[in-house]
């Protein structure tokens, strides 16, 4: 059914076209780098320093000569793993901790309610940084940056929908046939919530994928020689004026890419919840 | 409504403890030793003497995380590596340059961001909505770091219009740029809540009571649609304060803006921990003490918030 919704909205239809070729591209991008069909991202060509987009190369070099296209295509690995590794765990954090404090309720909801909105209290780029200033920067530090920068509103989400859920009729049928709390959890209130946790985890890769690039812009991400696109742009800006499409490129990926999940996210919203709907 | 208030503050102190525990637990995940990693390296022997006496590394962890509050308490955040400045006096200084382009990225977000909601609702269906709707999606997914380099790149090396970067000893159009590459979150924001509260808005009765009394559409719409359509667009306004924190890191970096979160890329790059603690700590209670400011004046200034729930 969302399948063929799907095919009559266009731009939700278009969004995932480009994360289909987007993951196509991160995937294969090793192999056609090993064929001679991509240049390797990270070979430099002294005779080619900052050439402008053009048949060699589609995107231009950069200053080191290096072939943006293919860096471009290596960048989106660590973006889009990032972003759907760390939705994944936190979103499995948040699930967790949400059913167990909107279920029990009581002093344990207290005390973790009051958990997930301390680290709510935090602005997230800011804590992201406070996290991953003291570890040494890499795809760990960010991936665990944005993994508890993204746990709590998770949890505070699936905290209120467990307390509306809970309340439901067959799960009093399910407590009154003698049913524990772990199979009324996971067999009742968890599918019931599924649909959303999966419309909010879709709607925050997009977020993710921009903190990891904020992140990588300040230095704090994977580290060079390796391309991660926020990096791109903040080793090449001082070649702005002369060498624009030096960061054009990483910015109208990131871009795109997290346009694509936005959009992609509101149309699941539309579709598996009428009641989220704006 | 002072019990409210009382109330509301009372229920803050859990989440200022919280954001200490979580900057001391950062601290001591810091390499090397936590005590010189707060006082720094060229701090006198009387300071480090005194930050031992709260966070030496023999007492247990507990009275160790009593210690660094006593110190916050006093103002004591450490002292830069490099500058030997105290991190406090540093973070005092640039705030207000924060705080004026925060202010002026949020003029821009709500006067733009309003006019284009009411502009999308009028011409629902049509391509501007359309256009308008492409914007706003635009806006929380372009990454702002890029959309700073690519306005300084349009409108100060192409058009030469504005300056790139710097602050101008406080001249007004060194603002401009800084503070539309920090609103356009924002904005997007707030054209969504905007155009759907002035939809539904104008489907009430009594829009189209004042519609059959013969009031022209600009009454209709200013008069009698806009000012009922926004509380939440306020409301809105009011809880994003957080993403200004958040994008001031950003775009004050790309514009060499002279404030917070240039101050943490500093402590960023040269891996000067009490600034960036500093920063992470004092962004954090900035953002909790706004949050209860605007909730409390909610209730001064909608008179249908309940204040005794």
């Amino acid at each position: 059914m969302i399948f063929r919704n799907l095919i009559k909205n266009i731009p939700a239809l278009l969004a995932a076209v480009v994360l289909v070729l987007l993951t196509l591209a991160a995937s294969v991008g090793p192999l056609l780098v090993k064929r001679d069909i991509l240049p390797n991202p990270l070979s430099m060509d002294l005779d080619s320093l900052k050439q402008p987009p053009g048949a060699a190369h589609l995107f231009g070099t950069d200053n080191k000569g290096r072939d943006i296209l293919s860096r471009v295509v290596y960048g989106a690995r660590i973006s889009l793993s990032v972003g759907i590794i760390a939705s994944a765990i936190s979103l499995g954090i948040g699930v967790f901790l949400g059913l167990i404090a909107g279920y029990f309720g009581g002093l344990v909801d207290v005390v973790l309610s009051q958990i997930f909105d301390i680290f709510l209290a935090f602005p997230s780029l800011l804590l992201a940084i406070g996290i991953s200033a003291v570890m040494p920067p890499g795809l760990t530090s960010a991936m665990l940056a944005i993994t508890l920068v993204g746990w709590a509103g998770f949890a505070r989400l699936v905290r209120g929908m467990t307390l509306t859920l809970k309340e439901q009729t067959y799960v009093e049928a399910s407590k009154a046939l003698g049913a524990s709390s772990s199979r009324i959890l996971c067999r009742h209130i968890l599918p019931n919530a599924l649909p959303l946790i999966f419309v909010a985890g879709s709607l925050r890769v997009g977020g993710f994928i921009l903190i990891e690039a904020s992140l990588s812009f300040l230095g704090l991400g994977v580290q060079p020689p390796t391309p991660t696109w926020g990096s791109m742009i903040s080793l090449n800006r001082s070649y702005i004026n002369v060498a624009p499409w030096m960061i054009l490129f990483p910015g109208l990926a990131i871009s795109i890419t997290v346009i694509a999940f936005n959009v992609l996210g509101d149309f699941l919203r539309d579709k598996l919840d009428p009641r989220m709907r704006a | 409504m002072w019990f409210y208030i009382l109330k509301r503050f009372l229920f803050s102190v859990p989440t200022f403890f919280g954001i200490t525990l979580i900057t001391f637990i950062l601290m001591q995940a810091l390499p090397g030793d936590p005590v010189q990693g707060m006082a720094g390296e060229r701090a006198s022997p009387e300071t480090i003497a005194r930050i031992r006496a709260e966070l030496g590394q023999e007492r247990p962890l507990p009275i160790q995380y009593v210690g660094y509050l006593k110190l916050l308490l006093h103002g004591e955040m450490g002292r830069s590596y490099y500058t030997n400045r105290k991190v406090s006096d540093d973070l005092l200084q640039k705030f207000p340059n924060t705080l004026k382009l925060g202010v002026a990225a949020m003029l821009f977000a709500s006067l733009f961001g309003i006019s284009m909601g009411v502009f999308a609702a009028i011409k629902r269906g049509t391509v501007w909505d359309r256009l308008v709707a492409l914007i706003s999606v635009g806006g929380i997914s372009i990454p702002i770091f890029w959309l700073g380099l690519a306005l300084m790149l349009v409108f100060s090396l192409y058009l030469r219009w504005l300056p790139p970067s710097g602050m101008g000893n406080g001249s007004l159009i060194y603002l401009i740029l800084p503070a539309a590459t920090l609103g356009t979150f924002s904005l997007s924001y707030i054209v969504r809540v905007t155009r759907a509260s002035m939809l539904e808005t104008l489907s009430q009765p009594y829009i189209a009571a004042a519609r059959s009394r013969g009031l022209s559409e600009f009454a209709v719409v200013f008069r009698h649609a806009l000012k009922n359509s926004l509380i939440p667009v306020v409301t809105l306004i009011g809880l994003d304060l957080g993403s200004y924190l958040n994008g001031a890191v950003l775009t004050e970096t790309v514009f060499g803006w002279d404030g917070l979160g240039r101050y943490a890329l500093d402590g960023i790059i040269k891996r000067d921990y009490p600034i960036i603690m500093g920063v992470v700590l004092f962004g954090a209670v900035i953002f909790v003490v706004m949050n209860l400011i605007v909730d409390i004046s909610y209730h001064f200034l909608d008179p249908r918030v309940n204040i005794r729930k």
